[in-house]
């Protein structure tokens, strides 16, 4: 390694602890997992994945994430902007709760999601009204991935929209532009990279998330069976392999979200500096 | 920023639209936390949380939680310090495997430790040798635990420090000053409330964590059980008046640290903020 002689001391003491450190929880265990897989035949790779019960935890488990990014980017846009924009009662009260969801633990926001949401819950009860269950049902995951999500957009869309210059709406208000046009073609196209990013974030945490959605789930095999509930009863049946296998395949969804992400930001940041 | 708009009858359906969203979804489950937490009367609530197994959950999740914390600010200070303050070949790779704990699903992290010191593994033998448990056992809660917070604090510090540069340090250091009262008298105040935001931050995160901590605790009740798995215990044996007093714990401790964060960020600011 080549290392620019700098004038500040302590480089070799910070790296060494950083290193041990970085090593000791990172880096091993990391490679330990790539050891372990290396010695799975692929043949058992591949019938562990494809087993139809995992393969349906695949497609509940995406779609419920996609759902609730959906979701959580329409919110956490509006939610940023009401934050950015405009002056109420109460502002501040919001900008505090937002992270609520980083700070209450997985599995008492669980546990509570749910208990309000089965049939005799305060939510759930009305809503079973109309003959829409929530608790146990997809729709139940998609509302604790929802929870967990909402800070991400929020806080990925904010400080971007606090930057953003008002004389370009007044540019765009000069020139004729509507609010609403204003809106799509000045403060959009803006906002888009972080929205994406944000976007990206819950989506990939909804994949992987496990304390939240495990009580509201219900856990039904083929229907509310999500990936990593069925990673867990491989390993509590100490079936490694199988565990192995599977989570094999959701670092490699999660990898290529995040890959897909960070090709679309470079994209746009190159097209933004080509602009300017 | 500009200046904040005073919101017209559009803007205040968007704010009523987050006002209710967020009363939903956040207000709601906490308040039927601490309502279900008194349902029976404040002598079950006193019983719950006093009971034998409930205080061992308690203790060992405070023990896990100030290990984890020491350590990731040790991790953390270290980090920030080496990767802003000085340039060498691989930082952005270090950085990548920094962050690469809060994009893993927390059931991943559980399996990669059990992967690196459970039966199967070649470690197995040398730990059995001197006695040591890590798999079912505290250290392997610890260990976890780090893991899943990892970023938490440096973080929280190294945009703080990109953005004061190393001119102060540079000259601190021409002057003669060595690594520790640079650090003490330079660097440390630029970071203070960044680092105690970090803590706080992660101390909850820390005390919250379930999926990790789930796959490698072996869920030994009064050993091994943390609060957020004994509140599944609970939860799992019809115990909801239980499960929700030990929840209404870590309510408290979740809304302690929203309140902390907006105090602190009064009082530093936010990192980003700086640079204005």
């Amino acid at each position: 390694m080549n290392f620019r002689k700098s004038i500040i001391p302590g480089f070799g003491l910070s790296f060494g602890i950083m290193m041990t450190i970085l090593g000791f929880i990172v880096l091993v265990p990391l490679a330990g997992l790539v050891v372990y897989t290396a010695q799975i035949s692929f043949s058992d790779f591949v019938e562990t994945v494809t087993r139809p019960r995992i393969l349906s935890s695949y497609y509940v488990s995406i779609s419920t994430a996609l759902v609730a990014a959906i979701i959580n980017s329409v919110m956490g846009l509006i939610l940023a902007w009401i934050l950015v924009r405009y002056d109420f009662p109460g502002r501040r009260l919001i900008d505090g709760i937002i992270e609520l969801p980083f700070a209450l633990p997985t599995a008492v926001a669980g546990i509570a999601l749910t208990h309000l949401t089965t049939v005799n819950g305060w939510v759930g009860s009305f809503f079973a009204k109309f003959g829409i269950k929530i608790a146990y049902t997809r729709l139940g995951i998609t509302i604790a991935l929802v929870f967990i999500g909402i800070p991400f957009v929020v806080r990925s869309v904010q400080p971007v929209l606090e930057k953003f210059d008002a004389q370009y709406d007044e540019a765009a208000h000069i020139l004729g532009a509507g609010k609403i046009r204003t809106f799509w073609k000045v403060i959009f196209p803006e906002i888009l990279p972080a929205l994406l990013s944000g976007f990206t974030l819950a989506f990939a945490r909804g994949i992987g998330e496990y304390g939240s959605v495990v009580f509201i789930a219900g856990n039904t095999p083929y229907e509310t069976e999500i990936t990593p509930l069925l990673i867990m009863s491989e390993l509590q049946e100490y079936d490694y392999v199988s565990a192995t296998s599977i989570a094999l395949i959701m670092l490699g969804i999660a990898f290529l979200i995040l890959l897909v992400n960070a090709i679309i930001q470079s994209v746009v940041s190159k097209r933004v500096s080509g602009l300017a | 920023m500009g200046q904040k708009q005073k919101p017209g009858p559009f803007q205040w359906f968007l704010i009523i639209l987050c006002a209710v969203f967020l009363c939903v979804m956040l207000i709601l489950p906490l308040t039927y936390i601490i309502v279900t937490a008194f349902r029976e009367g404040l002598g079950v609530y006193i019983k719950a949380i006093t009971d034998e197994y409930a205080l061992k959950a308690v203790t060992l999740t405070v023990q896990v939680t100030l290990i984890a914390v020491a350590v990731n600010t040790v991790f953390g200070i270290c980090a920030a310090w080496c990767i802003t303050k000085f340039s060498f070949h691989g930082k952005k790779i270090i950085s990548t495997f920094i962050d690469l704990p809060v994009t893993v699903s927390p059931i991943i992290a559980g399996l990669i430790y059990i992967l690196l010191y459970g039966r199967q593994s070649a470690l197995y033998p040398i730990l059995r040798e001197y006695g040591i448990k890590v798999v079912f056992a505290i250290p392997g809660i610890v260990l976890a635990t780090i893991f899943v917070t990892f970023p938490f604090i440096s973080r929280e510090l190294i945009p703080v420090l990109t953005a004061q540069g190393t001119d102060e340090e540079e000259a601190a250091a021409l002057m003669g000053a060595d690594a520790f009262t640079i650090f003490r008298k330079v660097t440390f105040p630029h970071i203070k409330w960044a680092l105690l935001y970090g803590v706080v931050l992660c101390t909850a995160r820390a005390m919250g964590e379930f999926g990790a901590v789930s796959v490698l605790s072996g869920h030994l009740r009064g050993k091994t059980n943390t609060m957020p798995l004994y509140v599944e215990l609970l939860y799992q044996g019809y115990d909801f008046t239980g499960a929700f007093a030990i929840s209404s714990l870590l309510v408290i401790m979740a809304v302690a640290v929203l309140a902390l964060r907006s105090i602190l960020e009064h009082k530093g600011g936010k990192p980003g903020d700086i640079l204005k």
